[in-house]
């Protein structure tokens, strides 16, 4: 018999939930306005009252803990060789600890770039480049360069193992904070994310939640373990595969909608699911995450309408009888309006499903069709989601939408484009208690009590 | 250890044979990667960079080498390996040619050695020792 409290330092909400052990669910949830900018533990204060008030008694937790994406979350620059091979295995390893990849950069860096990583204010940077034995010369150079730009954010090394020493050299010449871990490709199309994950983890909770002010809450709770969007990471890798004797829900997608990015997971096996493909490109992890910065409600309007074609900017303004131009930017321009009804809440739905279809059709895996003496053959790059079972959905956008499954749908695309493999007859779940970031935190104590509780509060909506 | 990329090119699914030359030159002592079949130029290319490899030993069984290998040398260029030692087997054209017109179209190409149909990996590995430096 034990209570947890989880809270969800968010950008612009600090969410909290209440779980008791014995009853097996949550007790309550409350949420507020995050404070970061000036004591983050007002609004964590102002939550618990309502948390409080709603329980109606005054309750002790045995153990509190949370994640946070306060304060512009987690952002980092990933640095590799060639562009397919380490770059992007570097760029997965920093979506799949939770983090927002701001800077992407390859081969030989120069002092532009540099001054970029500075100009963007990133928080860690992950060093990559070289399969173990293969290139050391590229990644030498371009520690050599980070050193002498004086950089003075942590910098991981997970690059080719054999110029390990030279790399440590490089970090006690110019006094860089560098930590050294395993390779995030030792060998090609190998895909090594475990040991640089935790890396970031660790220095994320040492160094970045320092920096950005929220570690003072520390004092009141028992610790930020977690980056929200690896939180939600878990909690859908749980609730996908399973625990012990409980059953998963299977293959899953899940889809988070927020005001600056869209956050797009897929929880599934990587192999092909049909005959007539060969797999290409880079290993796929089970549980995928793709971050989509420039789409999303609120702060990144504008990439939304970059991300639309003139022609479909034409078909919606036609079909839904608005002007999406004037829609985005004045979102853009007024970042915290909430509509909850009436036709700005269905001009929200609109462009929520836009972000929903560009995201997948980014996160998706597709085919390419090859022509051979044989006829007609296709390689298949990225994950197959044809046979996915459920779509889950989370953020505001679609749990205060009226028709959440019309934004959601929008993860199937266009009829007849067979060759995104996206997800084609799922059924829809949707957050409504926004709990998964915290069923995230509670599978680091209870995994069983969490996919319980995930398998009775994701409802399914028609 | 020298490291060797080796792989079938184009739109060709030929693997047998791919897997017997991945057997042969491991065993010679050369650290193979293999990037399988169906590959493009690129996928070779970008494999050689990302593990500083001495050679790149395409494979093609289906007729078609000569159009998927068009250009390979360029690009390897391009990628900053310019110098980097190529060899070219199987049946690389269409139809039965008299091969020292093939060799000498795919040298033009920028092919260090060409080898024609039946040659077994085996007859390679004193050239592949010659062209590495051993």
């Amino acid at each position: 018999m034990s209570k947890y409290l989880m809270i969800d330092f968010g950008s612009t909400f600090t969410k909290l939930t209440a779980v008791d052990t014995e009853k097996e669910d949550i007790i309550a949830t409350a949420s507020h306005f995050t404070t970061v900018a000036t004591d983050i533990c007002v609004g964590y204060h102002n939550a618990l009252k309502v948390l409080k008030e709603k329980i109606g008694e005054d309750i002790k937790f045995d153990s509190i803990i949370s994640c946070s994406s306060a304060a512009g979350g987690l952002k980092m620059c990933a640095i590799g060789l060639v562009e397919e091979l380490t770059v992007e295995a570097a760029k997965r390893v920093c979506l799949g600890a939770g983090a927002k990849v701001d800077l992407v950069l390859s081969h030989h860096i120069n002092k532009h770039e540099v001054e970029k990583i500075k100009e963007l204010r990133i928080d860690i940077i992950l060093l990559a480049g070289g399969t173990d034995g293969g290139n050391s010369e590229c990644v030498i150079h371009n520690a050599e360069m980070l050193g002498q730009a004086g950089i003075d954010i942590p910098v991981i090394y997970a690059g080719n193992k054999s110029c390990i020493d030279e790399i440590e050299a490089i970090f006690n010449k110019y006094g860089i904070n560098g930590y050294i871990c395993e390779n995030v490709m030792p060998q090609i199309n190998v895909l090594n994310i475990p040991s640089a994950r935790e890396k970031i983890r660790e220095i994320f909770l040492k160094n970045i939640i320092v920096a950005k002010g929220i570690k003072k809450i520390e004092s009141e709770i028992d610790k930020v373990i977690l980056p929200t969007p690896e939180a939600v990471l878990k909690a859908c890798n749980l609730l996908s595969k399973g625990y012990m004797h409980e059953d998963g829900l299977g293959e899953l997608v899940c889809v988070d909608i927020g005001g600056a990015t869209t956050d797009m997971y897929s929880m599934c096996s990587a192999s092909a699911k049909r005959m007539d493909v060969v797999i290409k490109g880079l290993e796929e992890p089970y549980a995928k995450r793709t971050v989509e910065g420039d789409l999303g409600m609120r702060y990144s309007t504008l990439g939304v309408l970059k991300a639309l074609s003139a022609e479909e900017i034409r078909m919606i303004n036609e079909d839904e009888h608005v002007d999406m131009e004037k829609e985005l930017h004045y979102r853009n321009e007024h970042v915290d309006v909430v509509y909850n009804d009436g036709e700005e809440a269905r001009i929200d739905a609109i462009i929520g499903g836009i972000c929903v279809d560009k995201a997948m059709a980014r996160h998706v895996g597709r085919m390419e069709e090859l022509f051979s003496p044989m006829g007609k053959i296709y390689n298949q790059i990225g994950k197959d989601l044809t046979q996915i079972q459920y779509v889950i959905g989370t953020g505001g956008i679609l749990v205060n939408s009226k028709d959440p499954v019309k934004v959601l749908s929008k993860v199937c695309g266009k009829p007849n484009n067979f060759l995104e493999l996206r997800p084609t007859n799922p059924h829809y779940l949707l957050d409504a208690d926004y709990i998964l970031a915290s069923m995230g935190l509670l599978s680091e104590i209870d995994p069983l009590l969490a996919l319980k509780i995930m398998k009775k509060h994701m409802k399914e909506i028609k | 250890m020298k490291t060797i990329v080796i792989g079938v090119i184009g739109a060709d699914v030929h693997a047998v044979g791919n897997k017997i030359i991945e057997y042969v030159l491991t065993n010679a002592g050369y650290k193979v990667v293999n990037v399988g079949v169906l590959s493009s130029q690129e996928d070779f290319i970008n494999a050689a960079v990302e593990t500083n490899a001495d050679m790149i030993l395409v494979s093609s069984l289906y007729g078609q080498g000569e159009i998927d290998c068009r250009g390979m040398r360029e690009k390897c260029v391009e990628a900053g390996i310019g110098d980097i030692v190529m060899y070219v087997g199987g049946n690389i054209v269409v139809g039965k040619q008299n091969f020292e017109d093939v060799e000498k179209r795919f040298k033009a190409m920028g092919f260090n050695r060409v080898f024609p149909p039946g040659t077994p990996i085996e007859a390679d590995l004193p050239f592949i020792k010659e062209d590495l430096g051993e």
